[in-house]
């Protein structure tokens, strides 16, 4: 168990070498065959991956604070080479893990060209994305963090849609100049507190006017990554142009990383800061909830529109962190989780139809009910979790945020609570129109009358996102009882180090 | 100290000296064979003058003229290296071209005796001796190719532009020696008492623009983007490296050494011109075409962050810079290798649209090329990524230069827009029909670059940083 970490984090290297040595065996004639070989490869690679993070979570001490399975090596100059889990980067690890094999059997046909790139690609992206939860070395967080762009990069502009450059470099430079900012106050914090343990500089206290200064530098990589508004611009671009498993990690793992940093850094390290920021996130937040849900009811592409509504359902997420209460730090913990298997299945969803039709027009579509019963029946499950409906994941994380944010000693959060609470009510305005749009009515398209429902793969891809969702949503227990401690503990330094 | 200890201290330049003197004659008799032979005998020289200053005594010779301490072994043993690249480039280059003159590798070692005397330079004198006999092989070398207008035009801008640096340099230094009473880099800290006479400040600004035009730092880069195009490229591969190595340390070691108690004054001045090269790196690398033109502009930003950590004026700052250089080198030295390796029809591919699809044509060359662009981009894990770290970090920890140190990190990211069109280019765009094999020797360097810059950087740094802190220890600064 010592080593365990270091080896689900590198886990999938071992398959990117096997895929590798596939596509030397095959020669300059057998791309097409080291392809179809490869996709086993990757399948079983992430299946193991998945399984060590299973026995990892077997292992975890739920009841324990501070971090577990540490490893510690010294590098160079301070910097070390440190992995550990608590309560809630365990869950993102197993999140990560879990996403990663549905994604491979989502491209199982969808990719044509270049499989045995698009599968290296994606999983040397899920080691650095498991090392951004399991790195407890600041720079080394750095370097899982921000390398993780070049193969998003390559996925967005080589596998992507038509206008795939454009998205591919926005999402890249917007995602770098945030990070940089990062990088100067990592450094800077480097040469005050003279290391980057993250567990060390969490207690350390830097100065207040120091921690206002961090924390922006922090928040505007944060802000980005989220997104949050008024930096979610290039979101729509990369989910709409990114392939369908892209959009899947892209919505599901990578946007999960502003939450993290937000839960890792910027509250334990700057909670003076924190706590003079909240009205700002508070406001933030509510913004993003009512302006992109307004939004994402004018799209026209299903993908953006999907995509708008994450924006929103992460400003519950920032809302939640920052109320500074059990309840919504708990609960942002959880939408996070829950909108990664939601959005996720809804790109899915979205990636179902677009394989057969090849366009994401919602106006192409109509009356897929009768057609797809199946489909229609899943896609159903996932519009209900994205609404928030009671007895699905999605309800537990916006109805804990709201109390939380309710609760929060910030005065501002009456007003943001109730604003935010208009989002629940937009957000289905937007999910159930696209639904009908798309499901009931007759079909008049001539083109979707030979359109077949569900195959075995697509049922396999489905099944374990659906039982999820539901398990989730009727007995969140399951994430609050290795988050509890974890959390508690956060919110209770948080309140220590600012005195309330 | 007796002249034979000087001597021994002088090890690795006499050694170059003498080689580049045989070898001359060596040349000139051995007719056909004679570009391998000389050549091969200037890479050992190389070799050898490399090991000689690891292993050789330290101390100063000539009365403090000549110095060996950590910093200039540091420098020297990347200068030889990076030269001795140059020379295997080139060599093979030179003899597909149909070019082989075995002069080509005697003007090599002469340019990097000239550089070794540079870093070890601790007088006015020697130092101006090291610039003009590496400045004067840089320029013929620069005009190699002489039958090609270009070249020959890009030897003579050089030329042209390399004296009047000279000249700027030599009139802040006759400044210098008026108001300080000495050449000697220790006699003038020590004749500058408190701050600084009107007549030592603007010798050293003049020094510092001389010293500027030798590293192309901005506003004195307008010579880089065509003599980078013109040369050829072998050459260009060791302008873009050891020459900056070499102007970089010297730099370093005149303002901390001659100037120790005036670092506030060439502080606020290395700055300025450090964070202008920075921007006009940036953004003039963004309209470029041409790939040498381009790196020309990737290497005035690049130059501008070493300056960076020079004008931190601390041992972490100096540090940094050393890291930053010796990681720049590779990864510079690798960028050009890849030029070297790529044709089209016996035509260098030289023009970004020329790289399109090359990742289904030359997939190692192509996956180099990524990785060398990355580095030099500053992602992570990549070297070039730790270049900047150690770069930043020394400039954050400096009272009154973090602005900016964030100011140069976000001007990283508008540079970043022309690495990524490299990388755009090659992976996005459909390819554009075959190239020819690429040389191996070429391909041998590049790789190598590319290997090193990821994934052997990890394991590397661990070496090199406690090395170049003992190197920065020796310019004396706290």
């Amino acid at each position: 168990m010592s080593h365990i970490l270091s080896l689900t984090t590198f886990a999938p290297i071992i398959g990117v070498l096997a895929i590798l040595l596939l596509r030397l065996v095959a020669g300059k004639n057998g791309e097409e065959a080291a392809g179809r070989a490869s996709l086993w490869v990757a399948l079983s690679t992430t299946l193991a991956t998945f399984a060590l993070s299973v026995l990892m979570l077997a292992n975890f001490d739920a009841h324990a604070t501070g971090f577990q399975f540490t490893e510690d090596a010294p590098w160079f100059s301070v910097i070390h080479y440190a992995m550990g889990v608590d309560g809630i980067s365990v869950l993102f690890v197993l999140l990560t893990t879990f996403l990663m094999p549905i994604c491979i059997l989502a491209s199982w046909s969808s990719i044509k060209t270049r499989l045995v790139e698009y599968l290296i690609a994606f999983l040397v992206l899920e080691t650095l994305m498991i090392g951004v939860f399991t790195s407890l070395d600041l720079v080394l967080f750095y370097v899982f963090f921000e390398f993780g762009l070049i193969p998003m990069f390559l996925i967005i502009g080589v596998w992507g849609g038509k206008n795939r450059v454009y998205a591919a470099y926005k999402f890249f430079l917007y995602t770098l100049l945030g990070s940089v900012l990062m990088l100067a106050a990592i450094l800077s914090m480097t040469m005050i507190a003279h290391t980057t343990s993250i567990p060390a500089l969490m207690q350390f206290h830097f100065a207040p006017e120091l921690q206002i200064i961090f924390f922006l530098a922090f928040f505007a990589s944060f802000a980005v990554k989220m997104p949050m508004w008024p930096v979610h611009t290039w979101l729509p671009d990369a989910h709409v142009e990114a392939p369908t498993a892209g959009s899947v990690i892209l919505a599901g793992v990578l946007l999960k990383m502003g939450g993290y940093g937000f839960l890792r850094f910027s509250l334990p390290m700057f909670p003076q800061a924190a706590t003079y920021f909240t009205p700002m996130i508070f406001a933030l937040s509510a913004i993003a909830i009512v302006y992109t849900s307004l939004v994402a009811f004018r799209q026209t592409d299903m993908k953006k529109l999907i995509a708008y509504s994450s924006v929103a359902h992460m400003g519950f997420v920032t809302m939640g962190i920052f109320s500074g209460t059990l309840q919504g730090v708990q609960g942002a913990v959880f939408q996070m989780l829950s909108h990664g298997v939601i959005s996720g299945a809804l790109f899915l969803c979205v990636g179902v139809i677009y394989d057969r039709m090849h366009t994401r027009e919602i106006a192409f579509y109509g009356g897929l009910a009768d057609k797809m019963p199946w489909y229609a029946a899943t896609f159903l499950l996932f519009t209900m979790g994205n609404v928030g409906l009671p007895g699905t994941s999605g309800f537990v994380g916006e109805i804990l945020t709201m109390t939380g944010v309710y609760g929060s000693p910030s005065t501002a959060g009456t007003w943001t609570a109730l604003v935010s609470a208009s989002g629940v009510i937009l957000s289905a305005v937007y999910a159930l129109t696209l639904y009908k749009r798309v499901m009931y009515g007759n079909v008049t398209n001539p083109k979707l009358s030979g359109i077949l429902d569900l195959d075995t793969r697509e049922v396999a891809i489905f099944a374990p996102l659906i039982v999820s969702a539901l398990a989730l949503g009727v007995y969140p227990h399951l994430v609050f009882s290795f988050t509890d401690a974890s959390v508690a503990s956060l919110v209770t330094v948080w309140r220590a180090a600012v005195g309330g | 100290m007796g002249l034979d200890s000087a001597l021994t201290i002088a090890q690795p330049e006499l050694l170059l000296a003498a080689a580049a003197l045989g070898l001359l004659v060596v040349g000139a008799f051995t007719g056909r064979l004679s570009m391998t032979l000389v050549s091969w005998g200037a890479m050992a020289a190389l070799g050898g003058a490399a090991v000689l200053a690891a292993t050789g005594p330290l101390g100063s010779a000539f009365r403090g003229a000549f110095v060996s301490d950590g910093a200039s072994v540091f420098a020297k043993v990347i200068i030889y290296a990076a030269s001795g690249v140059a020379v295997f480039l080139g060599e093979r280059w030179l003899t597909r071209v149909g070019n082989a003159k075995f002069e080509y590798p005697v003007l090599i070692l002469l340019a990097a005796l000239g550089m070794g005397m540079m870093v070890s330079a601790g007088d006015l004198i020697s130092l101006y001796i090291g610039i003009e006999l590496q400045s004067l092989a840089l320029y013929v070398l620069c005009a190699f190719q002489r039958d090609d207008a270009r070249a020959s035009e890009a030897g003579l801008k050089y030329f042209v532009l390399g004296a009047l640096s000279s000249g700027l340099l030599l009139y802040g230094a006759s400044l210098i020696y008026g108001f300080a009473g000495s050449t000697r880099f220790s006699d003038i800290a020590g004749a500058v008492h408190g701050p600084a006479s009107m007549g030592i400040v603007f010798g050293l600004v003049f020094l510092i623009c001389g010293l500027a035009f030798k590293v192309s730092a901005a506003p004195f880069h307008m010579w880089t983007p065509d003599v980078y195009e013109g040369a050829p490229t072998p050459v260009t591969a060791l302008l873009a490296a050891a020459p900056k190595v070499a102007a970089m340390v010297l730099f370093a070691r005149v303002l901390s050494q001659a100037f120790p108690h005036d670092i506030p004054q060439w502080s606020q001045v290395v700055t300025a011109i450090a964070l202008i090269s920075v921007t006009v790196g940036a953004l003039g690398g963004l309209v470029q075409k041409n790939l040498k033109r381009l790196l020309a502009y990737s290497s005035i930003a690049n130059i501008g962050y070493a300056l960076l950590g020079l004008a931190s004026g601390s041992e972490a700052g100096l540090q940094a810079m050393l890291m930053f250089l010796v990681l720049y080198v590779i990864d510079v030295t690798g960028f050009f290798a890849c030029l070297l390796a790529l044709s089209r029809g016996g035509k260098p591919m030289e023009t970004l649209p020329s790289l399109a699809g090359l990742v289904r044509l030359r997939p190692g060359l192509a996956i180099a090329i990524t990785i060398l662009s990355l580095s030099v981009l500053g992602l992570p894990p990549l070297s070039g990524f730790w270049a900047k770290f150690y770069v930043f970090k020394a400039a954050v920890s400096t009272h009154g230069m973090e602005p900016a140190a964030v100011y140069g990190l976000v001007m990283s990211v508008a540079a970043a827009f022309y690495y990524l069109r490299i990388i755009k280019t090659m992976w996005f765009d459909p390819p554009e029909g075959a190239t020819d094999a690429p040389p191996l020797d070429a391909r041998l360097v590049a790789l190598g670059s590319a290997a090193f810059s990821f994934p052997l950087v990890i394991p590397a740094l661990a070496v090199l940083d406690p090395l170049a802190l003992a190197a920065a220890k020796a310019f004396g600064l706290a």
